[in-house]
């Protein structure tokens, strides 16, 4: 367990330029597995749901569709498709139907782009 | 551990006078900066598991500890697959393995006796006393011991097991069944609302019915139920008339289906309308929250936890988080799916919180699938936001499977239920 003494006192003097938690400066240096730049909070939180049948990350294990790595635009689509019933499903479109346009684009902005990042951070 | 806790405080306060000295007063709370922020967790469930998990994914920095007396946790859902003899228990068992080695959670073998809320303490079994910055309690289910006369846990524990916290109540429960001969009668006493897993009861006598189907056709499943109506009710009825004609009865309030009590030794249940005997009986108590909720004074009159809808903390013990089935959490049902979302939104906000930010506006969701047969599937679902009523369910979302679903929907659902079993453990536990 590194004690925060530890750090050296110019990084610490070089962090508190990002000291706004809100920044993207101070979430990455919280050690934010996702890309926080990409990170809507709201985004965030409507897209944790997904992984519930989805599976983390939205990486399937079974017959329940994978989206990881799909694109934002794909997500978006599958997602209006399912809501307006132009594409059938059994609980999917039920679901679908939960959340505006707007936050039907917030949760394939989120699935799209951050869980593709954690590839490169090797996280799940 | 309370010199690392001093040093870590010592280390706080000399390096927040720091960036005061440095840049002047800083306004608002003090942001996780100096130390680690210590989230600890009581209970290891579907909802304690998914907190610990995302509070790790959403910031690795935190010191995560959960505490779980058990060293593996056998899941309600699919126990009743179980029952039907189409799941094995280790099928439908979870361990904390891969959330301590890969995610860095803090898992801690041990149960938690007593919390301080004014010291910011858990106090364990074993004595060990763990401080927290802010604490997740999600103690699942207690059952309400002496609503049915003659109900008792040590009955529970040999004639007639409730098996509605998955282990070695299902296992006795399975063993029953199996020893039961052909034309023998199962009963089954679901409780009153609210209870854990609303369609449990129902999908229970579905996969009993199956077994039963299949080994022992000349036996007969009687529900008492003190209730006029249950979950999925509609769908349950269309399929035991398809797949199971004649062996499930249901019997509800008005026709004799509240339980008055039991009798272990003649293996009967008393009803308004006379005993009931059975050869195998699964009485299924009232309930409330897990008993540490009672004792850390976060449960109402009522027996459930009331919680501020925006990131579950207790609106009677602030700074303390209580999700899944021991919380009142609107319409939404005492799922695991339930608890795992609650989880995820609690973390969600303790991650914000801890930074000095107001948490995003939930956002939550649940599906149970229910099995009638190994190819008959049905489900529910439900999406949930927050309105100044609390949490309500969005207009227009969520329901059920129409109850006109052709053959090749309740299949594809009954694969589904499977699918969705295997990414929500990966995705708690996994």
């Amino acid at each position: 367990m590194p004690s925060t003494l530890n750090y050296p006192l110019a990084v610490i003097l070089f962090s508190v330029a990002s000291l706004n938690p809100a920044s993207p400066a101070f979430a990455a240096r919280k050690g934010i597995v996702h890309d926080p730049a990409a990170v809507n909070p709201r985004g965030q939180i409507l897209a944790l749901s997904c992984a519930g049948c989805h599976g983390p990350d939205g990486k399937s294990a079974g017959i329940i569709p994978s989206f990881y790595g799909k694109s934002p635009e794909y997500i978006e689509s599958a997602l209006n498709e399912f809501k307006s019933g132009a594409r059938a499903s059994t609980v999917m479109g039920r679901h679908a139907k939960g959340y505006s346009d707007e936050e039907i684009h917030l949760i394939a902005e989120y699935c799209g782009r951050a869980w593709k990042n954690t590839k490169k951070t090797g996280g799940r | 551990m309370s010199s690392n806790i001093s040093r870590r405080e010592f280390s706080k306060l000399l390096i927040s006078g720091m960036a005061v000295a440095a840049f002047g007063a800083f306004g608002g709370a003090i942001p996780a900066f100096a130390s680690k922020n210590r989230v600890v967790i009581i209970g290891g469930g579907f909802g304690g598991a998914s907190a610990a998990k995302y509070l790790k994914k959403l910031d690795p920095s935190l010191l995560v500890t959960l505490v779980e007396p058990k060293a593996s946790y056998v899941t309600c859902p699919f126990s009743n697959w179980v029952l039907g003899g189409m799941k094995t228990i280790p099928e439908i068992t979870q361990t904390y393995n891969v959330l301590a080695s890969r995610y860095g959670v803090h898992v801690v073998p041990d149960s938690a006796i007593s919390i301080d809320h004014v010291k910011s303490s858990v106090t364990l079994k074993s004595g060990k006393v763990l401080l927290y910055d802010r604490l997740v309690v999600s103690p699942g289910i207690d059952f309400r011991w002496g609503t049915i006369d003659g109900y008792s846990q040590a009955v529970a524990e040999s004639r007639m097991p409730h098996a509605w916290q998955a282990g070695s109540q299902t296992k006795l429960l399975h063993r029953q069944l199996l020893d039961m001969k052909d034309g023998g009668t199962v009963v089954i006493c679901p409780p009153a609302n609210p209870f854990r897993c609303p369609p449990g009861p129902y999908e229970r006598a579905s996969l009993i019915a199956h077994y039963l189907k299949e080994r022992k056709p000349r036996s007969k499943i009687i529900i008492l139920d003190p209730k006029e109506k249950f979950s999925k009710q509609a769908l349950f009825r269309k399929g035991w008339d398809r797949l199971y004609p004649g062996m499930i009865e249901w019997r509800g309030a008005i026709a004799g289906g509240k339980v008055l009590g039991v009798d272990a030794a003649s293996m009967s249940v008393m009803t308004d309308l006379g005993p009931v005997r059975g050869d195998v009986i699964n009485v299924i108590p009232s309930q409330k929250a897990g008993q540490i909720a009672f004792d850390a004074g976060l449960s109402d009159a009522g027996g459930w936890c009331p919680v501020n809808p925006l990131s579950f903390e207790s609106t009677l013990r602030p700074g303390i988080h209580v999700i899944g089935d021991a919380c009142q959490a609107g319409p939404m049902p005492k799922s695991g799916f339930a608890a795992s979302s609650q989880g995820k939104v609690a973390a969600a906000a303790i991650v914000r919180l801890l930074r000095g930010l107001e948490p995003a506006p939930p956002s939550l969701v649940n599906t149970c699938y229910s099995l009638i047969g190994p190819n008959y599937g049905v489900s529910v679902a439900g999406v949930y936001r927050l309105s100044s009523e609390g949490i309500v369910e969005i207009p227009g979302s969520g329901g059920l499977t129409p109850i006109d679903a052709g053959d090749d929907q309740l299949e594809q659902e009954a694969l589904f239920a499977q699918g969705w079993y295997k990414n929500i453990v990966r995705d708690i536990w996994g």
